[in-house]
């Protein structure tokens, strides 16, 4: 298993970068850590004609507040530092809860964040957190730059909205408001393997305690990762208790269509989705009433 | 297509080597075939066994998921590095043998590469640490609780040296 020829050129800075992908295409492949498209290469599933190596831009690789609370966050930065970064831990804590998760610390301290959503799994955890804290992603070619939200940039399986000469470059995680929980779950049969079924929580309350944002990014339930939306309207307006939070996960066994595969079935997927539905919810209201 | 060719210039287990790569040669088969270092084993060849774990400027990586040429101007370190001389292994290296951390040893080059960076970065685990810690690595002989015993073995042995 050995990947078939191709021109390796190592980036000299973004616009070159960009220059090479604008004049190549979909026959150049940006090669971040190479955890998912060298596997798919030794495979020969994957065939790019270039790869425009992007790891000398090492200015893609940051977690920097932004003016308004929240966080930005450097397409290159390895999955290994958003697992170690403070700022990331205090302001996301969803994130920092998820990025455990990611596959095992050799693979953690090679991919980045921009590789991985450009991969789009929908197994991946991290899609579906973006999915859950309603994230924007930028993406950036030799014409100029645009904003993704991320229910708009994972459109399929292993495919997002990123045209032919667009490169992720940044992902901007919005402030979260005050007295909001969050809570990532997942069950895999081992370790680091692709989860059966996870989820990503956020709640956030007012100060009466009723609900006034809810929430769910699900993944390995779909050809993208999955909003529990009916789950979500469940909750919003109520004082959640017990009740609701059974409701919700009713919902979201009601709601979600998880393809099925061979480590879990269909009805076991869903059976998981409505388990962990509950218990991150529990969770995420214990947080936001901390 | 004429063979796309590179120069590089590495530095692996401390010494500096200079070579012309072809851009899709493996860093799992530069350091076994160009570089004569057939300690860092190579198994499943899709990132999923772990047995071809080297350290990539310190860090563990699968080198059947980089490229050679990707080791242009950075530091290897593969498992011939880990015993400081001829007539004495590493602690890890110590324990395995006593632990019986090892059958075939297919898996323990790279388990022993994971293994290390890990006890550096936490010298007195829990059991459970060492069985995640070992999630990223697959061994067919063992059952792993001797290699979770072997870990465990060296981690105490080596708070012991180094606090005394």
């Amino acid at each position: 298993m050995k990947p078939a020829p191709f021109r390796y050129v190592a980036a000299e800075s973004l616009a070159s970068a960009l220059a090479l992908k604008a004049e190549h295409g979909d026959d150049a492949r940006f090669l971040a850590g190479g955890q998912s498209l060298i596997p798919a290469m030794n495979f020969r599933l994957a065939q790019p004609a270039m790869l425009v190596d992007v790891n000398p831009l090492r200015d893609l690789d940051y977690v920097r507040a932004a003016g308004d609370g929240g966080l930005r966050v450097g397409a290159l930065t390895r999955t290994r530092a958003l697992e170690r970064d403070a700022l990331l831990a205090e302001r996301q804590p969803l994130v920092h809860e998820a990025v455990p998760h990611v596959a095992h610390p050799q693979i953690r301290n090679r991919g980045t964040l921009g590789g991985n959503l450009a991969h789009a799994d929908p197994a991946s955890e991290l899609p579906a957190v973006l999915l859950a804290l309603g994230a924007r992603l930028r993406a950036q070619s030799s014409r100029g730059e645009r904003w993704i939200e991320a229910q708009h940039f994972f459109v399929g399986v292993l495919t997002t909205a990123l045209r032919a000469d667009e490169m992720l470059v940044e992902v901007e995680l919005p402030k979260l408001p005050p007295r909001t929980g969050t809570c990532f779950m997942e069950v895999a049969r081992r370790r680091g393997d692709y989860a059966m079924m996870g989820v990503a929580a956020v709640v956030a309350l007012a100060d009466d305690g009723a609900c006034t944002h809810a929430a769910l990014g699900y993944c390995n339930a779909g050809a993208t990762p999955v909003p529990g939306t009916a789950a979500a309207r469940v909750l919003v307006g109520a004082h959640v208790g017990d009740a609701q939070i059974r409701a919700a996960a009713a919902a979201v066994e009601r709601e979600l269509d998880p393809p099925g595969n061979v480590h879990a079935s269909k009805a076991f997927q869903r059976h998981l989705a409505g388990v962990l539905t509950r218990r991150a919810l529990q969770t995420a209201l214990v947080r936001a009433r901390l | 297509m004429t063979a796309d060719r590179h120069q590089i210039v590495t530095t692996v287990n401390g010494e500096r080597y200079e070579r012309r790569v072809e851009s899709r040669l493996l860093l799992s088969d530069f350091l076994r075939h160009d570089l004569g270092l057939s300690g860092t084993h190579v198994g499943c060849e899709h990132g999923v066994c772990g047995a071809c774990t080297i350290h990539y400027d310190g860090a563990p990586a699968r080198s059947c998921l980089m490229l050679a040429v990707q080791a242009n101007g950075h530091a290897i370190t593969t498992v011939e590095a880990l015993a400081p001389d001829r007539d004495r292994l590493h602690p890890l290296q110590d324990a395995f043998r006593e632990a019986h951390g090892l059958q075939c040893g297919y898996c323990s080059p790279g388990i022993l590469m994971t293994m290390t960076a890990f006890l550096e970065e936490n010298p007195s685990p829990t059991e459970q640490e060492v069985r995640e810690a070992l999630s990223g690595n697959l061994c067919r002989c063992t059952g792993y609780q001797h290699i979770v015993d072997a870990v465990l073995l060296a981690a105490s042995r080596m708070r012991g040296s180094s606090s005394g």
